[in-house]
């Protein structure tokens, strides 16, 4: 019969339509500004810094290698690297961005900047509410906004945070091993160097 | 009783008395000047403001049909959300291209609000409510309902874009296509009616046999001829399924790609107010305009029961809309040329023979055969035409 297919089409919206008011199971949609979903572990949006310890000018972990800002597709990383050196979070004597600006209207979330850090001081954030009428000093964040602390990563993302943290915490403890058995053998050399330095004036006096 | 009924009449006339009594304090020789300005600033304001309720009942329903709230912000369920938009528009930037006709681009939404008001001046919205009572009221919304042809047109020519000029195309050919369908679906009211003129034809309807009205659409023709009628008007203003001129997912906004704010504003308002007027003619020609459905409802205020009716069709539009996908093209030209056409012509033919036969069940018979007969000897003949088939794509394989 002619038309049968568009009366089921309308027995099917208008049952949607008394449905809806009906079942509130049907409505899908989440009241943004106030209802909000949870989001899942892996949300990602703009990339952070991370920092160990209190002190972010002290505790980040970017040693200014630049990688990510060569491989950034769009180019929205701005990285000046320092003059001087300070140690970082192993001891050892690192350069640190001087500069380091992500232009946020810019980035495309794409996530290859933490791919490519091998010092895992880049993370993806979660805060997707950066909208704001001043493009220019809104949007572009320096390095004082993109620090955040170790712990705001682990409670963002905990399964991520924490591997990479066991992963530093064995790396540190391999140094440290390295360190102390460097500083064992350096001991024993001086033991027996001290050993050896005071028996030969010894036997020089016994001489 | 006569007390209450006398107060239902004033009732019913109470738009009518006042118009009057306005216009008695005018000087004799300005008085038909006044009225003219006093029913098209009624007309104007009110269907407005319908144009305005409407865009909200429309995202509401449609909202619904697809299980979502629709506007619910500006106001209580979000009934503020027209004005809000008028606002929106109005403020937005006015960009003409450069290469545009400016004096085309910018004639062709006045051209199209104007066009879509003038319909009004012959649909009785009541007893006694006629802006002019035209004795070819019929002809005369056809002829001007033609006009918003011309002003898609000079909208689509004038924007020199690839995706106004298709749509204006799409839009000709669509508009010019069932333009045939719904003149020949309304001629079997004027071969009834033996009138052109709208409050003529009303008058025939809003008489009573027991408790039935006398609608047209209560006859086989008419029920065949307000099916046709309405899938006609539905392409007539170019809303889904038939919405080709301003397909989206194909060419951007069609005819109106290139206006932005409130020129936009006033083609999306030329197009509701054209679907109100055609629903109005509908209504006119098929529904008995302002009367009763039944006798013993007749003391309710005949303005009512026109609005009711046109609600009631604009609401079938919306849920058209949010049932079917759009057509194609050639299904469209299909539609209107081999389905809708031979059913208008075979309808004018029942019309006729409902005319010279007795009244009687056996006309009933007869008249509901010479409908349903050709409907699915057509329908299934379009059907086996289909051939499907399996496309090969040799270099890609």
């Amino acid at each position: 019969m002619v038309g049968e297919g568009i009366l089921k089409g309308l027995a099917e919206t208008a049952r949607n339509f008394f449905g809806s008011y009906v079942s509130k199971d049907r409505l899908t949609t989440v009241q943004y500004p106030e209802q909000r979903e949870p989001q899942i572990e892996a949300t990602r949006d703009f990339p952070f810094l991370v920092y160990d310890g209190a002190d972010w000018q002290q505790g980040l972990r970017c040693v200014a290698c630049q990688i990510c800002e060569k491989e950034c597709p769009p180019k929205c990383i701005f990285i000046e690297k320092s003059k001087d050196k300070k140690p970082d979070a192993f001891g050892k004597s690192q350069f640190y961005p001087a500069i380091f600006n992500i232009d946020i209207s810019v980035c495309m979330s794409c996530q290859i900047c933490v791919e490519v850090c091998p010092f895992d001081a880049i993370k993806m954030d979660v805060d997707y509410h950066q909208s704001t009428d001043d493009r220019f000093g809104g949007l572009l964040f320096n390095k004082q906004r993109l620090a955040k602390s170790n712990e705001y990563y682990n409670a963002i993302h905990p399964t991520e945070a924490a591997a990479v943290d066991a992963q530093r915490a064995e790396e540190l403890a391999k140094l440290e091993a390295k360190a102390k058995a460097a500083a064992e053998a350096k001991a024993a050399a001086e033991a027996t160097l001290a050993q050896k330095a005071p028996a030969q004036p010894a036997a020089g006096e016994q001489q | 009783m006569t007390h209450l009924a006398l107060l239902m009449q004033q009732l019913d006339q109470i738009f009518v008395l006042a118009a009057h009594w306005l216009l008695s304090y005018l000087p004799t020789a300005l008085q038909p000047l006044g009225s003219a300005i006093l029913s098209v600033t009624a007309i104007i304001l009110v269907f407005a403001t319908l144009f305005a309720l409407v865009t909200w009942m429309e995202r509401k329903g449609l909202g619904r049909m697809q299980n979502r709230y629709g506007p619910n912000r500006v106001g209580l369920w979000g009934i503020f959300q027209p004005i809000a938009d008028g606002v929106k528009s109005l403020t937005k930037e006015d960009i003409v291209p450069f290469t545009a006709d400016h004096a085309v681009h910018y004639m062709a939404p006045v051209l199209i609000v104007a066009a879509s008001f003038l319909g009004y001046a012959v649909l009785p919205m009541g007893r006694n409510m006629v802006m002019v009572d035209l004795n070819a009221g019929v002809l005369f919304f056809f002829a001007v309902g033609s006009l918003m042809e011309l002003a898609v047109f000079m909208a689509g020519w004038s924007s020199r874009s690839k995706y106004s000029l298709l749509g204006a195309m799409r839009a000709i050919a669509q508009m010019i296509s069932y333009e045939v369908p719904l003149v020949l679906a309304s001629i079997v009211v004027l071969m009834q009616a033996g009138s052109l003129s709208t409050v003529a034809i009303v008058n025939m309807q809003a008489v009573y046999s027991g408790i039935w009205p006398h609608w047209f659409v209560l006859t086989p023709w008419g029920f065949a001829g307000f099916v046709l009628f309405m899938i006609a008007a539905t392409a007539e203003s170019n809303r889904s399924p038939f919405d080709l001129p301003e397909g989206e997912s194909e060419i951007v906004a069609g005819y109106f790609t290139e206006y932005s704010g409130f020129k936009f504003a006033l083609f999306f308002l030329a197009e509701y107010i054209g679907m109100f007027a055609t629903s109005g003619l509908a209504i006119t020609l098929f529904l008995g305009g302002w009367s009763a459905p039944f006798s013993f409802l007749t003391w309710v205020p005949s303005y009512l029961w026109f609005f009711a009716k046109l609600l009631t069709l604009i609401a079938a539009f919306i849920w058209v809309r949010g049932t079917l996908p759009r057509l194609r093209m050639d299904q469209l030209m299909n539609l209107a040329w081999q389905f809708m056409l031979p059913m208008a012509l075979l309808n004018l033919l029942t019309a006729g023979v409902w005319h010279l036969m007795p009244a009687g069940p056996l006309r009933w018979l007869v008249c509901s055969i010479m409908v349903v007969v050709p409907c699915i000897l057509l329908g299934r003949g379009l059907k086996h035409k289909k051939k499907l088939q399996v496309r090969t794509y040799h270099f890609s394989q």
